[in-house]
């Protein structure tokens, strides 16, 4: 039975995402295009839960947008990307813990960051130089500046608290995309996620590439998100391996070339820059039809902290036996604070919710379909 | 400006041909009436093209021979077609695939194995317009120039022969500019002229004015009457076109596929009087499909409504837009605005009428009526579980047959004479083919197939080259 109950949208944008999903279930030429149009195919009408869970499994690639009959200015300016990036941008607040924060966050992120990485930065700059400045320029020794029990009590409640904050962000939305059906998590569905994000498989528009400049599609977009992503998974195993080493091996920093905290992180950093500063590049090249219409979130936000995070990184691996270490290290520290700090309300959810949606779409694809009355006829073989 | 080849409208056909003559060498312009975002004709609404094959591959089950393709487009046209012309087509749509995959275009693949493949038609991947931003792609890559908001507002002929043809560009505007432009030869691919209510009225007379067009609104046939009044052939006539009842609250041009209602089987349909009119369980509903278009355009106001009860709301295709609703077949007759006392005799009458029956929407199956005039053969339930629900029909016309006679070099006809330079693709010639009726997807195959020979007949004629360009 239908269950059309439009007061229960509960915002615009997901009633925005709702009225084009309703177009686009009687059209379906972009089936073949991505993930969302089989999973909005399993319904009849879209609810607020059902919107935020399509949103975040739509990657923007953009080509629905070029291929869209009833584009803009078609009058019914269907704009799947831009409906459902900015739903995302605002679902990322809705499902935020606690909910009191994340507000201040979604219209901030910039200054937040910017103020994270300075006041730390800062913060750390004044504790050297109050203890000894000397320490900042001299000797190639982090812990002079900034010994490792303080960069822990700095580190470790801000960075549990936000791993604390991005599971029970993650637990809102997977249980609000239920729809009152609990929907299991299963190893198939898991692997299935893992394998789709892992390869990026839906940003690139069905095959051919984003589209996210013009209609003419290209991989860059792509590449550069892998690189980033995998760039920030090498060097989080380097930070996880370092310690590791520091509290199992007794073995403290500065590490080697050839130990893994540098085996892992240079190319991460390496991966990183390149992949951020793409991003950036690409982004702002991106055609605004296709863009959030609100960009004062958190979206630009977290790419320039994940850019500042390996660049700085990258610097104080090159510099440290140079006078300019302290600063490096401080700026840093400042990087990886402001990343910890607006991790669980800003654009790195992203990654948690499309990997909630995929997982959900790999066992909603298995778990069968609804029955159209599929008339056999020629040249009409779907239902 | 001079040009080798002047092509009229901005189309899968249309990009054809300007891809195939720009391959032949030829220095082509494209001149599109639409602006670059609605660029394509009704191109942009298709979805999918149907293609002769001797086997099965990973988007089409197999085989579909060309014989086949013929039974169907004789069942269709029921004769009505240019044998030479048909056959040639079909034949020819065997190389559509690989050419049309040549040139970018993207195929829709099986998903996982959940959706079950065309045998008859390929599917392309993201739809139609997709497909012509390939063809765009390919278009100028090869040097092609296409201008948008551009149309060809005169065409100098002589005796057959091309001369000139004066475009005017921004002509939607208050500011259009005119320029007049030479090219040894010109590719007529504008389209058919169902947009162009005016003369649609002189086939229909004043019911033109209730359809509504499916496709592009830039459909207006400029170019079939400059092209007619310069004395080429004329195929079909004035009153006939493809229809299909869609949604009456869908847009007056543009509706495209989202306007299709998939629900005439599993209710019934009155008219403004709240009366019957023809068996709603003849057939499968895209079989009889089209001629709902034709029955909705001969009822009063041009208008119909197909009523439902509960039971039947979600077994068929989601619609774009809901249905109006109501506990009581009387508060829905309201909505609707017809007379209730009439509607609810007409809905009891139905109900009455109804045999008990096996109800399976995949079969003709036996739920049917007696003594009931007109019968319903097949489906029919009684309307009795509120909420009921109305969605009202409107003749939507898809497009128009009568067209320009062309012969297999695609070279339009004066007086029986193919002309020396002038050719023609797509709808505005399609009617040699389909003269009547419509096979899903041939439209977009005639169009390949004659681009094709348009765009490379026209590039050869320029020289002495008389090897495959």
């Amino acid at each position: 039975m239908s269950r059309v109950d439009l007061p229960s949208l509960a915002t615009a944008a997901q009633d925005e995402v709702a009225r084009q999903m309703t177009i686009c279930n009687a059209c379906r030429y972009c089936e073949g295009l991505c993930a969302v149009f089989p999973a909005m195919e399993l319904r009849r009408v879209f609810e607020g839960s059902d919107a935020d869970y399509l949103a975040n499994l739509c990657h923007n690639c953009g080509a629905c947008y070029y291929d869209c009959q009833y584009a803009p200015p078609h009058e019914f300016a269907i704009n799947v990307p831009q409906a459902m990036a900015d739903l995302r941008e605002e679902s990322y607040a809705r499902f935020a813990w606690p909910g009191a924060l994340a507000p201040l966050f979604a219209r901030n992120g910039m200054w937040i960051a910017g103020l994270s990485v300075l006041s730390v930065a800062g913060f750390i700059l004044g504790f050297a130089l109050w203890s000894d400045p000397g320490a900042l320029t001299a000797s190639g020794d982090f812990y002079a500046v900034m010994p490792h029990n303080a960069m822990v009590a700095l580190f470790a409640p801000i960075f549990l608290f936000s791993l604390l904050a991005m599971a029970l962000g993650l637990r809102n939305f997977w249980r609000a995309a239920d729809g009152g059906n609990r929907v299991p998590v299963t190893l198939p569905a898991l692997w299935q996620a893992a394998r789709d994000a892992g390869r990026m498989r839906y940003l690139d528009g069905g095959g051919m590439g984003c589209m996210s400049q013009s209609s003419r599609p290209d991989k860059h977009r792509r590449l550069f998100h892998q690189l980033t992503m995998y760039g920030f998974l090498l060097c989080f195993a380097s930070t996880s391996s370092g310690t590791i080493m520091h509290y199992l091996l007794d073995w403290p920093a500065p590490y080697g070339f050839w130990t893994p905290p540098k085996l892992l992180g240079v190319p991460g950093g390496l991966g990183l820059v390149i992949g951020a500063a793409g991003l950036i590049w690409y982004d702002l090249r991106r055609d605004p039809a296709t863009r959030p219409r609100d960009r004062t979130g958190m979206g630009p936000a977290f790419t320039w902290t994940l850019l500042g995070l390996g660049a700085t990184g990258l610097a104080l691996y090159g510099l440290r036996q140079t006078p300019a270490m302290g600063l490096l290290l401080a700026l840093h520290l400042g990087c990886v604070f402001a990343f910890f700090v607006t991790m669980p309300y800003g654009k790195f959810v992203h990654g948690l919710y499309r990997f909630a949606a995929l997982t959900r779409h790999a066992h909603e694809q298995t778990a069968g379909h609804q029955t159209i009355a599929a008339a056999p006829v020629e040249g009409w073989s779907r239902p | 400006m001079s040009y080798d080849v002047l092509i009229a409208g901005g189309g899968n056909a249309a990009l054809c041909a300007a891809i195939c003559a720009a391959r032949g060498g030829a220095r082509v312009l494209v001149a599109e009436a639409a602006p670059m975002a609605m660029r394509g004709g009704n191109t942009r609404h298709t979805r999918n093209c149907r293609i002769a094959h001797d086997e099965g591959n990973g988007i089409l089950t197999g085989p579909y021979p060309v014989d086949e393709y013929l039974d169907d487009l004789m069942r269709v046209t029921k004769g009505n077609t240019d044998a030479e012309l048909a056959e040639l087509t079909l034949q020819r749509s065997t190389e559509v695939w690989d050419f049309l995959e040549a040139q970018g275009v993207r195929f829709q693949p099986s998903l996982g194995g959940t959706l079950s493949l065309g045998r008859t038609n390929a599917f392309f991947l993201g739809g139609g317009r997709s497909m012509l931003n390939a063809l765009y792609r390919m278009a100028e890559d090869l040097g092609v120039e296409c201008r948008y908001e551009t149309r060809v507002a005169d065409i100098e002929i002589e005796d057959g022969f091309f001369l000139g043809a004066t475009l005017e560009a921004g002509w939607e505007t208050d500011t259009p500019r005119r320029e007049t432009v030479t090219a040894r030869t010109f590719v007529a691919a504008a389209g058919g002229f169902e947009s162009n209510i005016d003369w649609l009225k002189e086939g229909w007379g004043e019911a033109a004015e209730n359809f509504l067009i499916r496709g592009t609104p830039y459909n207006t046939g400029g170019v079939l009457r400059l092209m007619l009044d310069a004395g080429a052939d004329k195929v079909g006539d004035v009153d006939q076109f493809h229809s299909v009842a869609i949604d009456g609250r869908a847009p007056k041009f543009d509706g495209g596929i989202v306007t299709r209602l998939d629900c005439v089987p599993f209710g019934i349909v009155v008219n403004q009087n709240g009366e019957r009119f023809y068996d709603e369980g003849e057939d499968f509903w895209p079989k009889r499909y089209a001629i709902w278009g034709r029955l909705v355009a001969a009822q009063p106001d041009q208008v119909g409504h197909v009523i439902i009860d509960a039971k039947s709301a979600d077994l068929f295709m989601p619609s774009a837009f809901p249905p109006e609703m109501d506990d009581t077949l009387e508060g829905l007759a309201g909505k609707i605005g017809i007379d209730a006392n009439t509607f609810i005799k007409t809905v009891e009458r139905f109900n009455a009428a109804c045999l008990p029956g096996e109800f399976d929407h995949t079969t003709h199956d036996t739920c049917r009526t007696e003594g009931l005039e007109p019968p319903k053969t097949h489906w029919a339930r009684p309307i009795a579980d509120p909420p009921f629900r109305a969605y009202t029909l409107r003749p939507g016309i898809t497009f128009t047959y009568m067209g320009l006679r062309v012969n297999r070099d695609a070279r339009v006809l004066f007086d029986g004479a193919p002309s020396p330079n002038i050719f023609a693709t797509g709808e505005i010639m399609a009617g040699n083919i389909l003269g009547q009726g419509y096979l899903g997807g041939l439209g977009m195959t005639i169009g390949t197939v004659f681009g094709r020979i348009a765009g490379t007949e026209a590039a050869r004629s320029l020289t002495n080259d008389r090897s495959s360009p």
